[in-house]
């Protein structure tokens, strides 16, 4: 479903500021595959995504989705194939449309926008609304307020429903939840897991957190210093827990994991 | 004031709002501090003023006069996300362009339509309502154009461009291309630019070149006004604030040149609306950080010296 293949990224080549965010990914993942993404501050998680999504373009190296060589491809063209999730609530919404007003965006993602009213016939509407009643957040009451009016939980659990109104190839979720008071982090996560559990989509997430890593999704990948460093699938990754990934990251790295968010959350 | 001033200050508030309404496509849905304005308003009027002369009829002169501008919008969207110019600097490039494109355009500096049948004749005998015929003709136009614009910003486009403008990134997760919907909302924040010239030099009876000095400062003070009484979240109060803030703006003009107050004369204009958007910026802002009420600021203001800090 997704490949990328000896992905090089560096941020500021040629200048003292040069920083290597990518050395070398290669990364295959399955249909259906849910692949959580960890690793230290500067592991280059996020990179990966973003080079996944189109927002960073790979000096080195290609990105194919579903067979399509996507590495030239803009990422509004990606879009078409890929749902995403940010982790500022903010990034994910638009303010100052309202929550229907997302949504029709969302719905007409991939497709030929034209000069049909966005919010569509009554039938639409109501679909749409049935969609948001799912969320469990009383957000089919306020389908006519903006956006900019909703708590954190709420924009995220929004964005996770634009993110994934439409089917498409893979879904990616960067530390959506990061952003949230644990409460709401723990809502988000859960509807993110019985939404992509429900309608079997390859998903891409990055977290902070070692315990998150592990209880969700069907992969999990260690990243370190702009590399693969672990990658822990099948039915051994369920005998692993917290401290054999941080002994794994110690005998690979020969140091010890300093981010105490990684090791706490 | 007499009847003559009011119509007069009526008529030039409809033909600015169709400027504010622009304004608001370009500054506000899009986020494109767009100054193409001062140079689509003359060539919108230079275009239709030249075909009129030339005998073509008045309103296919006048839907020309609003291509033209769209055109010059265009420009200046393309000068932005092909060649990535500075929007700002995009917009002063074309602006500046225009100015001999104009000159080119007209063959001299300014054209008369006097006597020249123009998109009002008609009107005079259909509806003949003396010296508030223009105005209600433009009141119709821009009423039109205002119910126009809300259509659009709510068709799939339409919103695929208020994300644009309001977040780009986003906008792009959601597969909108960010750089085509520039180009769209510019060309049609000009086309309605140039409209407004074009009406312009049909009402005045006349082209000039320099005629478009200010026009955006005029736009945005006409919004600014509106969007102070009327708020600017929601498209619909929005639009109908260029039209109201429009039109105050110019009764304010009006007044205040008819009573001499503080001694401004027609040709302050220009100066005295610099003094209001800047004035009208710095309250909306403040505003905007605080629960900040305009009225009890204003009061405060007017009847205590403010503290300062030091």
């Amino acid at each position: 479903m997704l490949s990328v293949c000896d992905a090089h990224v560096t941020f500021n080549p040629g200048t003292p500021l040069a920083v290597p965010a990518l050395r070398g990914v290669d990364l295959d993942i399955e249909a259906g595959e849910f692949v959580t993404v960890i690793g230290t501050n500067g592991a280059g998680k996020s990179t990966l995504l973003s080079a996944v999504a189109g927002d960073v373009r790979l000096d080195r190296g290609g990105v194919y989705i579903d067979g399509h060589d996507v590495t030239a491809w803009p990422t509004e063209q990606r879009a078409a194939m890929i749902g995403r999730v940010f982790q500022e609530p903010r990034a994910g919404t638009c303010s100052s449309l309202t929550v229907e007003e997302n949504l029709a965006l969302a719905a007409s993602r991939g497709g030929r926008r034209g000069l049909r009213t966005a919010l569509g016939r009554g039938s639409e509407r109501r679909r749409l609304a049935d969609q948001v009643a799912r969320l469990g957040m009383g957000l089919e009451d306020r389908l006519g307020a903006l956006a900019g009016t909703l708590s954190g939980g709420q924009r995220q659990a929004l964005s996770l429903l634009m993110a994934t109104l439409l089917p498409m190839k893979i879904l990616i979720l960067d530390e959506h939840t990061a952003a949230l008071d644990p409460g709401a982090a723990a809502t988000v996560l859960d509807l993110s897991a019985e939404i992509t559990g429900e309608q079997r989509l390859t998903t891409l997430m990055v977290t902070h957190s070692m315990r998150n890593s592990l209880d969700f999704g069907t992969r999990t990948i260690m990243m370190n210093a702009g590399r693969i460093l672990l990658d822990i699938h099948g039915d051994k990754r369920k005998d692993y827990d917290v401290p054999d990934l941080l002994d794994l990251f110690k005998k690979t790295t020969g140091s010890a994991v300093e981010d105490d968010q990684l090791v706490l959350a | 004031m007499s009847a003559l001033a009011i119509s007069g200050a009526l008529e030039a508030g409809l033909l600015f709002s169709l400027v504010a309404l622009g304004v608001y496509l370009s500054f506000r849905v899009l986020n494109f501090p767009d100054l193409t304005v001062d140079g689509s308003f003359p060539l919108g009027a230079a275009a239709t003023a030249v075909a009129i002369v030339n005998g073509v009829n008045p309103f296919l002169a006048t839907a020309i006069g609003m291509l033209a501008g769209g055109a010059a919008g265009l420009v200046s969207g393309i000068l932005n996300v092909r060649f990535r110019i500075l929007n700002l600097l995009a917009g002063i490039l074309t602006m500046v362009a225009l100015y001999s494109i104009n000159l080119r355009v007209m063959g001299r500096p300014n054209i008369s339509l006097y006597g020249e049948t123009t998109i009002f004749t008609p009107f005079e005998t259909l509806l003949d309502f003396g010296i508030w015929t223009n105005c209600a003709v433009l009141l119709f136009i821009a009423v039109a154009m205002k119910f126009l614009v809300d259509w659009f910003l709510s068709t799939q486009i339409g919103l695929a461009l208020r994300a644009s403008g309001e977040n780009p990134v986003m906008a792009r997760a959601q597969s909108v291309g960010n750089g085509r919907m520039t180009l769209i909302g510019i060309t049609l924040s000009n086309a309605l630019v140039g409209l407004a010239g074009s009406l312009f030099a049909q009402s005045q009876g006349m082209a000039d070149v320099s005629m478009g000095i200010g026009t955006i400062v005029t736009g945005l003070a006409a919004l600014i006004i509106g969007e102070t009484l009327l708020g600017s979240i929601k498209v619909v109060w929005a639009t109908l604030g260029c039209l109201i803030g429009s039109v105050l703006y110019r009764f304010f003009i009006a007044a205040a040149l008819n009573a001499g107050f503080l001694g401004i004369q027609a040709q302050d204009l220009n100066l005295v609306t610099a003094v209001v958007v800047a004035v009208a910026v710095v309250l909306s802002q403040a505003r905007r950080n605080s629960r900040f009420r305009l009225w009890p600021a204003l009061r405060r203001a007017l009847t205590a010296p403010q503290p300062q800090k030091g």
